[in-house]
């Protein structure tokens, strides 16, 4: 296998940073141009045009079949996997064009991560859920894996918890613990941004308030986007929210915008819960 | 939201035209319990001023209960700028009850015979409290954004009151209890004019969602 350097990558240890104004803070990361994109005949997405802000939490709201988790799925070529998908317009991350011939779809996924609705630990170990990632990036020595699980696990809010029983089975875990492993699993590999959909809809209250507390430390290193049907959970988590219906993006601004003031009737209506 | 949330927040908004219509008519008859030297108006005021502070517990207990639903958007901001709004109420109500408290004092006394000019402000008050109350009641932004600057005008009026009444008392001691009591009411009336500027200050953030608060070009100079 190809070297993918991270072999001698160093990993550091993601501190909460005092709020400093960051210039990046607004930089977009993810552009997408008229992007439409069809199921067959059926146009799941409508000319979206919208950019990610870089370190920021995204968050992408609308009722089912907006059009919310597609959208998602565009940013690391997950449609990719879907029978008669056709995409016209473009996702540009970091300027790049991630459709162009010279993008390889695997490669493109370690820099996009993603966590799911439901949490898909590996049926393996706590270690190895992690390790197994790493070592198939490259990393092969027992010390620096194991730092690397460890600083995965730290960074998720997880290791407290899981330090004594590292080589026990991961499905072990209780429902909230396992979606932090594969958080910890996801940004084990340095991403740029992490895709989350609904990350917590499966979880009790106590388990939602760590994984959305994790999210706001995440964001300070990693860029966001997280489909939610929770509205609080957006206000509560994310700096940006977009509102889909039936396809299109029918409003895209700040969060405090979107959810106290929002310019159009119709996103006032889905989020006072007039429809939806 | 559901149905009874709906509900309640048609109380919450009941309750709060109902307590504005009760402030303004407490002003009224404070500022006549005044200028008609009315005893009983006066009494009247000061007992009814219960009526507005239960009013604000009520509405604060409502607003709380439809806040731990979490509503958004136009909601939400009903819901804050009721709290503030019945906050201001209840604060107006206070000022009535001062002046009809100045009122039956100065009642038991003869009239005194300035050229201070409170009932002219009296009139001003009132009517800043009035019109930023009509534009809450019929969801009027741009008339509770004209109220705004008149408040300069009333705060004019007070500082000149206030040195005319200073430089009387000090020539007539014999008038000091007089003076005192009439400054006090100038004060109070002061304070409407700011309490009916926050209301129409609440009023433009309910319905424009823009906060005015501080702003010194809205804040302008009085006509």
């Amino acid at each position: 296998m190809a070297d993918t350097g991270f072999a001698n990558l160093k990993f550091k240890t993601i501190v909460p940073a005092l709020p400093v104004e960051d210039p990046t803070r607004n930089t977009s990361l993810i552009v997408t141009d008229a992007l439409n994109l069809h199921y067959g005949e059926a146009q799941a997405l409508k000319s979206i045009s919208m950019s990610v802000r870089e370190r920021m939490v995204t968050a992408l709201i609308g009722p089912s079949g907006c059009g919310k988790s597609t959208l998602l799925r565009c940013f690391n070529r997950m449609n990719d996997l879907i029978d008669h998908v056709r995409i016209t317009g473009s996702v540009k991350i970091g300027g790049q064009d991630i459709h162009s011939r010279d993008v390889d779809a695997i490669e493109l996924r370690k820099r996009v991560g993603m966590v799911f609705q439901k949490s898909n630990p590996f049926p393996k170990t706590i270690h190895e859920n992690i390790a197994y990632a790493l070592r198939l990036h490259g990393m092969k020595e027992k010390a620096e894996l194991d730092e690397a699980v460890e600083q995965s696990l730290r960074n998720a809010a997880l290791w407290d918890e899981v330090k004594d029983r590292l080589y026990t089975s991961a499905l072990g875990l209780s429902g909230g613990q396992q979606q932090r492993l594969c958080i910890a699993r996801a940004i084990a590999i340095q991403p740029e941004i992490i895709l989350m959909d609904e990350p917590a809809s499966a979880l009790d209250p106590i388990a939602t308030g760590r994984v959305e507390d994790l999210i706001l430390d995440l964001k300070k290193d990693f860029t966001i986007v997280i489909v939610t049907h929770n509205m609080q959970q957006a206000a509560r988590i994310s700096d940006y929210t977009a509102f889909f219906y039936l396809g299109e993006l029918i409003e895209y601004d700040t969060t405090n915008k979107i959810f106290t003031n929002p310019a159009k009737k119709q996103t006032e209506d889905y989020v006072t819960g007039r429809f939806g | 939201m559901s149905v009874h949330f709906d509900q309640e927040l048609d109380e919450l908004k009941k309750k709060l035209l109902v307590m504005a219509g009760n402030a303004e008519t407490a002003v009224s008859r404070a500022i006549r319990s005044f200028t008609d030297r009315d005893d009983d108006l006066a009494r009247r005021v000061k007992q009814d001023d219960t009526i507005l502070d239960e009013f604000e517990k009520e509405i604060d207990e409502v607003a709380i209960n439809l806040l731990a639903k979490a509503p958004l958007a136009s909601e939400l901001r009903l819901i804050t700028v009721a709290m503030k709004i019945s906050h201001d109420l209840e604060r107006v109500g206070d000022e009535a009850t001062t002046i009809s408290r100045r009122a039956l004092e100065l009642n038991q006394e003869p009239k005194l015979h300035t050229e201070v000019d409170l009932p002219n402000m009296a009139t001003l008050g009132l009517a800043m409290l009035k019109e930023a109350l009509e534009a809450f009641v019929n969801r009027n932004p741009a008339k509770a954004r004209a109220i705004i600057p008149r408040d300069k005008q009333i705060d004019s009026l007070n500082k000149q009151l206030q040195r005319e009444l200073a430089s009387y008392m000090v020539e007539r001691p014999a008038t000091i209890t007089r003076c005192l009591n009439l400054m006090t009411i100038s004060k109070s009336l002061e304070r409407i004019g700011d309490h009916a500027t926050n209301i129409a200050e609440e009023v433009v953030y309910l319905h424009e969602g823009e906060d005015i608060r501080h702003d010194p070009k809205i804040k302008g100079s009085a006509k």
